[in-house]
């Protein structure tokens, strides 16, 4: 690979970041070097500084961002000190970006043929017809179904994974030498998010396209490049070939994101024949005439993991609506201890909320900005258990060191004060300071980093083994639920196609669509892709 | 005190002219009796007297000492309207952040009735209900305040719907919450921002709006000092050349853009957004 030819070189790259009148350093002396038809993978947590080096590499910086220091030099030409002009003639046409949300991406106004072409035409590369016709081979090779007339649809009549697909296509529409991918399938279930791998890697192999390859998953990297990079507070941690750096790992950081994961919950005994806690029995729901949930019945015992999993739209979610009593169901019923829930929250009484409670995907939005955190918390405790006070006071502190934070320092924060783990920390708090007996956890981990969604893994298993809690724990992701089910249910269009405990879920034989969700998640392995494709090589 | 005089040093100069100047229109509203040389309805000399050393800024169509009603109508104008205003954002805040958080049945009723209200030309319908009740500056205070009171409810219906779906909301809702407290805990803080930037604009629409009044004859009454009916009582001047009959619509233009200065300011400073 290195004899190559060098397609792109940074040297010593530094990028300032503006915060409010003062410009800090974000990114600290990058060396980076590409060589034609290579992938390299960029990794790191949010804030490594991952995006920015690959808008860098097209000679970019985002608003409040600016090159502040050293070279990049793209195919000989120096981007640092290259007029808008010409670096406008290399952008599209030769560096080509695709970003992680497509649907944001996309102008929804336009059909994809049209904005698909729109790059060739305004680069004088080709005509209307051509490009057209290159089009449909390039979805062809994507594999984007009926690649003669998909052009023709807009943005929103496609789905999800077919319009990132779509957006590789567009980048590949001037045949360019090195495209960006900036996490372009961390958006996508897994099921999804491994056809668009494969297509990506086909056609990138094919036109011997060099790309940056930027995300947070070291398990989806290792199937895309060639060489990773590491990298962490914008500083360089790691470089290496993808099989050397995968099997002995330099630093003690890259161990840490290659250990992620290796969190596992104890297995536990048989559920015990007791009462469950909930349990819903034969329940259908439906938001107007659409039926989101048909004939659904698991039972969440105390102390016991139950994960519910599923692609988005399977009714996971759902689920805990109709648990919680936001959407009452049409049929069936919601039993608590043996006795039947009131289907509607509203009608159920103080002590059966305070039994339930939930904490939620995005820590940001769950957490009211104009609250401190002794009110955020305070306020369940004096709500159900009526502290006030001293012992109020002491409650609040108690909760706090509980979620492993000290309380002198966080006691009087707001929200925006923290980081995105220590946010989330705050909403167990919250749940916590209602003492209940089940938690719904939708999505907890998704927002977070990896390393950070590990610990809050580790912080509730530490609470259920404490406290007894039962969780139901609303997942994607099969790592979170090998980590902390012991129980697993499957779901698929509303309704629950296998279930049972997570060992016998985790062996065989699965059901045809565990077995697919279970393929579908990435593994260290660089060569997991190519074996599963050698698998499975009707693949749609 | 020392909080507020950083604040003030931090403001841009656009800022700080309209907190100065605001400042001096209170000032003079507040102690019009102390500052006006002579009496309100006092009628000094003869009838449009030019500018001269008793009469700083001549006298009016009666012969009633210009300066002084200006000073006078400060207290007037701006008192009425900022009674109005708030008025207005009570009534239709408190509305418009229920609608926002009950939803369905009440909100329907509520937006339904609010469409009807601003489905008739605001200026016509205030003309209407006026004349029908006659003009006095507690009706004045109470038509305006209804009629503006649908905008507010609009502004802050959508800006509540906004925060009424996020997670927190729902999670308090779960909690067992009551509507008070979600409203005043939950959604209120959140919601202020914009509603105070509204404060501001809505001040200036009403204070033109009773000037408008006054103008039509339908406003504050004769002979109570009025910036509106100032212009259209002494509007002859203007043919010859006096600028004087200008200096009442000069002084609501002041105010005017004095008062957006100050909410661009706030607002820039509360949603972060850069220059």
């Amino acid at each position: 690979m290195s004899e190559r030819p060098v397609l792109l070189e940074m040297k010593g790259l530094r990028i300032e970041a503006r915060v409010g009148e003062t410009w800090s350093e974000i990114v600290h002396g990058i060396d980076l070097t590409l060589h034609k038809g290579e992938v390299m993978g960029l990794i790191g947590e949010s804030g490594a500084g991952k995006s920015t080096i690959g808008l860098a590499a097209m000679g970019f910086a985002r608003d409040g961002c600016r090159l502040s220091g050293g070279e990049i030099s793209f195919a000989g030409i120096d981007l640092m000190r290259a007029s808008e002009r010409e670096k406008r003639r290399l952008r599209g046409a030769r560096i080509a970006y695709v970003a992680q949300s497509a649907a944001a991406a996309f102008n929804p106004a336009h059909r994809l043929i049209d904005q698909f072409c729109e790059a060739p035409l305004e680069h004088g590369l080709a005509g209307r017809r051509e490009t057209e016709a290159y089009a449909e081979e390039l979805f062809t090779r994507l594999r984007l179904p009926e690649p003669d007339t998909i052009g023709f649809r807009y943005p929103h009549q496609v789905s999800g994974g077919q319009l990132q697909r779509a957006m590789t296509a567009m980048a590949m529409s001037c045949r360019p030498d090195l495209i960006v991918f900036d996490e372009p399938t961390t958006a996508l279930d897994v099921t999804t998010q491994i056809e668009v791998l494969a297509a990506i890697r086909d056609v990138v192999e094919q036109f011997d396209t060099a790309a940056l390859y930027i995300t947070h998953d070291l398990a989806v990297v290792a199937q895309m490049a060639d060489t990773i990079m590491v990298l962490r507070h914008g500083d360089m941690v790691e470089l290496g070939e993808t099989r050397q750096l995968l099997a002995q790992p330099k630093e003690g950081y890259t161990r840490d994101l290659l250990q992620v994961r290796s969190f596992r919950k104890p297995t536990m005994a048989e559920a015990s024949r007791e009462t469950p806690l909930v349990e819903l029995q034969g329940v259908s729901a439906a938001y107007g005439p659409v039926k989101v949930l048909d004939k659904v019945s698991f039972a969440l015992h105390r102390q016991r993991t139950v994960a519910v999993v599923g692609e988005s739209g399977s009714g996971k979610s759902t689920a805990a609506r109709v648990i919680t009593g936001l959407l009452p169901p049409t049929e069936g019923r919601v039993m608590a201890k043996g006795e039947p829930l009131p289907p509607d929250y509203r009608k159920r009484t103080k002590d059966q909320l305070r039994q339930i409670q939930m904490i939620y995907q995005m820590p940001d939005t769950a957490l009211n900005p104009r609250q401190s955190i002794r009110q955020v918390i305070g306020r369940p405790a004096a709500f159900y258990l009526g502290l006030s006070g001293k012992r109020l006071e002491e409650r609040i502190r108690e909760l706090i060191r509980l979620i492993e934070l000290d309380p002198d320092d966080y006691v009087d924060r707001l929200p925006t004060e923290l980081s995105g783990g220590q946010k989330q920390r705050i909403c167990i708090a919250r749940a916590l300071a209602a003492e209940p007996e089940l938690i719904i956890c939708d999505e907890v981990t998704s927002a977070l980093d990896q390393l950070v969604a590990e610990e809050i893994l580790e912080l509730l298993q530490r609470l259920q083994d404490e406290l007894g809690l039962a969780y139901m724990f609303i997942t994607h992701d099969i790592g979170t639920v090998r980590a902390i089910a012991d129980e697993v249910v499957v779901m698929l269009q509303g309704q629950v196609v296998e279930q049972g405990p997570k060992n016998t879920m985790f062996t065989p034989p699965h059901h045809a669509y565990t077995e697919k969700l279970l393929a579908s998640v990435p593994e260290m392995d660089p060569d997991w892709l190519t074996n599963l494709l050698a698998e499975r090589p009707k693949m749609v | 005190m020392t909080a507020v005089l950083r604040l003030f040093g931090e403001a841009p100069w656009s800022a700080r002219l309209g907190i100065v100047l605001i400042t001096l229109y209170v000032v003079v509203a507040v102690f019009a009796p102390l500052l006006a040389p002579y009496g309100e309805r006092a009628i000094v000399g003869y009838e449009y007297e030019p500018w001269s050393e008793a009469h700083l800024l001549g006298t009016d169509n009666l012969g009633r000492d210009m300066l002084s009603r200006l000073i006078y109508g400060a207290r007037n104008t701006v008192g009425i309207a900022f009674a109005t205003t708030v008025l207005a954002f009570l009534l239709g805040g408190a509305m418009g952040l229920v609608a926002a958080t009950l939803g369905g049945w009440t909100d329907q009723a509520l937006s339904r009735l609010v469409d009807v209200l601003m489905a008739i030309p605001q200026l016509i319908f205030a003309l209407l209900i006026l004349t029908i009740v006659g003009t006095s500056v507690v009706s004045l205070i109470l038509v305006i305040a209804v009629l503006d009171s649908t905008r507010v409810y609009r502004l802050s219906r959508a800006v509540a719907m906004n925060i009424v779906v996020m997670d927190f909301v729902e999670a308090a809702k779960l909690r067992g919450e009551g509507l008070w407290w979600i409203i005043r805990y939950e959604i209120l803080p959140n919601a202020m921002p914009p509603l105070v930037a509204e404060f501001g604009l809505r001040f200036c629409y009403v204070f033109l709006f009773i000037s408008a009044l006054s103008f039509l004859g339908l406003g504050i009454q004769p002979p109570t000092a009025d910036w509106g009916s100032m212009v259209r009582e002494n509007a002859t001047l203007i043919s010859f050349g006096d600028i004087t009959p200008l200096l009442p619509a000069a002084c609501i233009a002041v105010l005017t853009i004095a008062v957006n200065f100050v909410v661009d300011w706030f607002l820039m400073k509360t949603s972060g957004l850069k220059e």
